[in-house]
């Protein structure tokens, strides 16, 4: 009958111990110290932000840096209600948004892209809006083969997405996709397994995409050609700034890791993600 | 017979964890309640399935062109999926030598245990891009049933195969001693026998179809609309909550546990469903 | 052409289908995943966003995380079978309200317990993206599975097993500890593996939980990525990711076909010798 009485305050302890150890440990252990620091937004920025995070706890050994992905509007928000001590958009901030402040730290462009095996070399804009609400159907129209075009939208809440339709001058519900899809990535595999299918991407993906044999390429926007050189010069349209968002004015740690973010230290960093670094 | 005290003890205890487990439903349906009731507040139940369209930012929610997502998928991978995994378990118990009966259970046994993520992986790579040779966009309802059924044929295999296993053997024996062909001894005594194993493994099979979230998501092509052939780009209950919940806030959030709802409403009738099945063959057996 | 010569036909057919197309998909798998797969890509931290460097940490994380479900879904789970099979008859009004809701708990849609784990473990119960948030998200999830293999393990043994103790005079609670529970102890860790092994395959349920963050956790609050919510990352949002995604897809899925070998061999060889018929 003892054993019976152990076993069971063996099992509940092990119950307990596992709610309540963590957080006992967290008050008690000598890192007590330990200070968090959360970043929550764009999937665009969070692997570049990870990235920064990781350097900056090797300078800080007292900080830890956790980062979660979503969408830029999450990152926003999460900003706002200080869920997180610092948001991530990847893009600049709505007139709506100005109580809150942003630190860009590197640049990235969208570009449109189409199957490699695509005649089409370029697409003007009234072409695009055309095909993107569903006016030109097949890319005969546009000077290429006799194919029906499939359209590669974005889902909801991606700046990228808010960035292309605001360029364009288009609504969502206008927009008549084919395919929509969440993260970058997606777009290139879906654009790379379907010869008529146009869609936009951020710029640094498409490139790497490009110049690593996966079958895409880039349509110039406004007779400029999509390259990270070019939004680096300022001369590519559809350019957006890849953000860090505070409520207030950061202090402490918080401006420490946004200073660094921001700082020469990282453009390697910056420049690994196929993105354009800021600082000089 | 009374029980001793220490029993009575153990019973306790026992009672108050199987009441834990068994209020894990309840907590979750509560939590799916109050996470929705912002939006129920002031939005009808009837606007989900009347709005124009889920446009969560204009105020639009209706979830019916996923509903009917969800089901078709689940439907068109069931249809493809069962008489495969019938026969595979019929294969496995009646038709294979042993050693290959067995290797190819464990084959079976290795594809119930691939992750979703690797299935959508290679369904967008290497599937959407040869249905996409038959019609655009490749990414569609059609690639989604095809991996659906993909993944839940091990499911239905390997329960099929055990609701076999129950099937006393001298059923077997005896018809096979009244001179019975191999399938008609299956069609007429074996596969009655499992019947009802058989149908709660393909029950099984359609929670996990209705509720694939990751998989579907890489090759459904998650527009937003009834689908009108096999080759329309559709977007799933599941698809939809797993794209927007990240980013979704206020309303919209609360919308997207309205759609978690439905989904858990959907798993309720299927599971009743199985329930009232269950009971009238157990009636039928008897009589 | 008789019935029955075709019946054997199709289902020869059949098995032979479907022995191609999974053939395919593994060898697909297996051929991509296997050039990046070393000691080192095991052990290192995930570098340059998972680019580069390897999956030490994610692993690491992932056990962790399946290390608090299997914690809190084990007793629980374990007690829960004890009740429906050795103290209530199955048709007893609570017996069935608790098999009841199992049977739909294991019908759930493992985004629903990712929303669920979010509103209740992250936000409610405040403990954040955290592996203890994702691990009890999936000790939820892996419940009924585990009850229902354990409830069929305690069945599985022989009725002779409880006379005999109860003409010994001994207490049910005694004979459970020292005979029952050890006569049914392989399909009680069956149970538990089948359990944890459709836990690991799970993505949805843990992005919402235990979050993304790669770095090797301290303790439990910490948030850590799981390998398939790195394997997703790594495909859909990292360019140049693919060879790496594959790789952990690869680890993956060697995990979670060791950890269901090894659950159906106690099911179907351990247990079989363990109890001896009277």
């Amino acid at each position: 009958m003892k054993k019976l009485g152990i076993i069971t305050a063996l099992l509940i302890i092990i119950v307990f111990a596992w709610f309540f150890l963590p957080m006992s440990a967290n008050n008690a252990s000598p890192k007590g110290s330990l200070e968090k620091l959360v970043l929550t937004g764009s999937s665009t920025v969070a692997p570049l932000a990870s990235e920064i995070g990781k350097r900056f706890e090797a300078l800080h050994p007292n900080v830890r840096v956790d980062v979660q992905t979503g969408g830029s509007s999450r990152g926003v928000n999460d900003a706002r209600t200080g869920l997180a001590n610092i948001g991530m958009a990847s893009r600049a901030l709505k007139v709506k948004e100005s109580d809150l402040l942003s630190f860009t730290i590197a640049l990235d462009g969208i570009s449109i892209i189409t199957h490699q095996a695509n005649p089409v070399t370029a697409l003007d804009r009234q072409q695009i809006i055309a095909i993107y609400t569903g006016k030109i159907l097949n890319w005969k129209d546009v000077g290429g083969n006799d194919a029906p075009i499939t359209v590669v939208n974005k889902s909801e809440g991606h700046s990228t997405l808010e960035l292309f339709l605001h360029h364009f001058g288009l609504k969502n519900t206008d927009v008549k996709a084919h395919v929509v899809i969440g993260d970058n990535q997606q777009g290139i595999k879906t654009v790379a397994g379907n010869p008529n299918a146009i869609g936009y991407v951020s710029i640094g993906a498409a490139e790497y995409a490009a110049s690593h044999d996966i079958a895409i390429k880039l349509l110039p926007l406004g007779g400029i050609t999509a390259s990270v050189a070019n939004v680096l010069n300022h001369s590519f349209p559809l350019s957006r700034p890849l953000n860090l968002v505070t409520r207030e004015a950061p202090t402490g740690t918080a401006k420490a890791f946004i200073d660094f973010a921001r700082s020469v230290q990282v453009n390697d960093l910056i420049e690994a993600q196929y993105f354009v670094p800021v600082a000089h | 017979m009374s029980l001793s005290h220490t029993d009575q003890n153990l019973s306790l205890i026992l009672q108050l964890c199987a009441l834990i487990a068994a209020a894990v439903v309840l907590l979750i349906l509560v939590f799916l309640l109050s996470e929705s009731w912002p939006v129920l507040q002031h939005v009808s139940v009837w606007r989900f399935f009347s709005d124009d369209a889920w446009h969560p930012a204009q105020d639009l929610y209706n979830i019916t062109p996923m509903l009917s997502a969800t089901l078709l998928s689940t439907l068109g991978a069931l249809l493809l999926s069962t008489p495969l995994g019938i026969a595979s378990a019929l294969f496995t118990r009646y038709y294979a030598p042993p050693a290959l009966a067995a290797w190819y259970r464990r084959l079976i046994e290795l594809l119930a245990g691939i992750p979703s993520v690797v299935y959508g992986l290679w369904g967008l790579t290497t599937l959407a891009p040869l249905v996409g040779q038959l019609h655009p966009p490749g990414v569609s309802l059609l690639t989604a049933i095809l991996v659906l059924a993909l993944m839940i044929l091990p499911t239905i295999a390997l329960t099929v195969d055990s609701a076999l296993r129950a099937v006393p053997v001298a059923y077997h024996h005896s018809a096979a001693a009244l001179g019975l062909s191999r399938w008609a001894i299956i069609k007429n005594i074996i596969l009655p026998a499992a019947h009802s194993g058989i149908t709660s493994s393909v029950m099984l099979a359609a929670g996990r179809a209705i509720g694939e979230t990751m998989a579907v998501l890489m090759v459904a092509g998650n527009v937003v609309q009834h689908p009108h052939s096999l080759f329309a780009s559709v977007r799933t209950l599941t698809a939809n909550i797993a794209l927007e919940m990240s980013y979704a806030m206020g309303d919209h959030r609360a919308a997207l546990f309205v759609a978690g709802l439905a989904l858990m409403l959907m798993v309720l009738l299927l599971v009743s469903s199985a329930e009232l099945f269950k009971r009238r063959s157990l009636c039928l057996q008897i009589h | 052409m008789s019935t029955n010569t075709l019946a054997t036909c199709l289902i020869w057919l059949a098995a032979l289908f479907v022995t191609a197309v999974f053939v395919c998909l593994l060898a697909d798998i297996i051929s991509q995943g296997l050039t990046g797969l070393s000691w080192s890509y095991l052990i290192e931290p995930p570098q340059d966003a998972g680019r580069a460097g390897g999956i030490g940490s994610i692993i690491v994380s992932t056990g962790l995380i399946l290390l608090v479900a299997i914690a809190t879904s084990a007793p629980l789970g374990l007690a829960t079978a004890i009740l429906l099979t050795e103290f209530s008859t199955q048709k007893s009004t609570f017996a069935q309200f608790v098999e009841r809701s199992l049977d739909v708990l294991s019908g759930i849609p493992s985004i629903i317990f990712g929303l669920f784990g979010n509103a209740f473990f992250c936000i409610y119960l405040g403990l954040g993206f955290s592996i203890l948030s994702g691990g009890l998200t999936l000790a939820c999830m892996a419940l009924p599975i585990l009850i229902r293999t354990a409830t069929e393990g305690l069945r599985a043994v022989p009725n002779d097993y409880r006379l005999s103790a109860a003409a010994l005079s001994m207490t049910r609670t005694s004979a459970l500890i020292h005979l029952l529970v050890p006569a049914a102890t392989p399909a009680l860790v069956a149970g538990l593996m089948l359990g944890i092994g459709r836990a690991g395959a799970e993505t949805a349920a843990l992005i919402f939980t235990s979050g993304y963050v790669d770095r090797m956790p301290d303790s439990v609050m910490d948030s850590g990525r799981a390998l398939s919510v790195h394997i997703y990352d790594l495909s859909m949002n990292v360019a140049g990711g693919d060879a790496k995604a594959n790789s952990a897809a690869l680890v993956l899925i060697i995990l979670l076909f060791v950890i269901n070998s090894v659950s159906s061999f106690l099911a179907n060889h351990w247990m079989h010798k363990r109890i001896i018929h009277l």
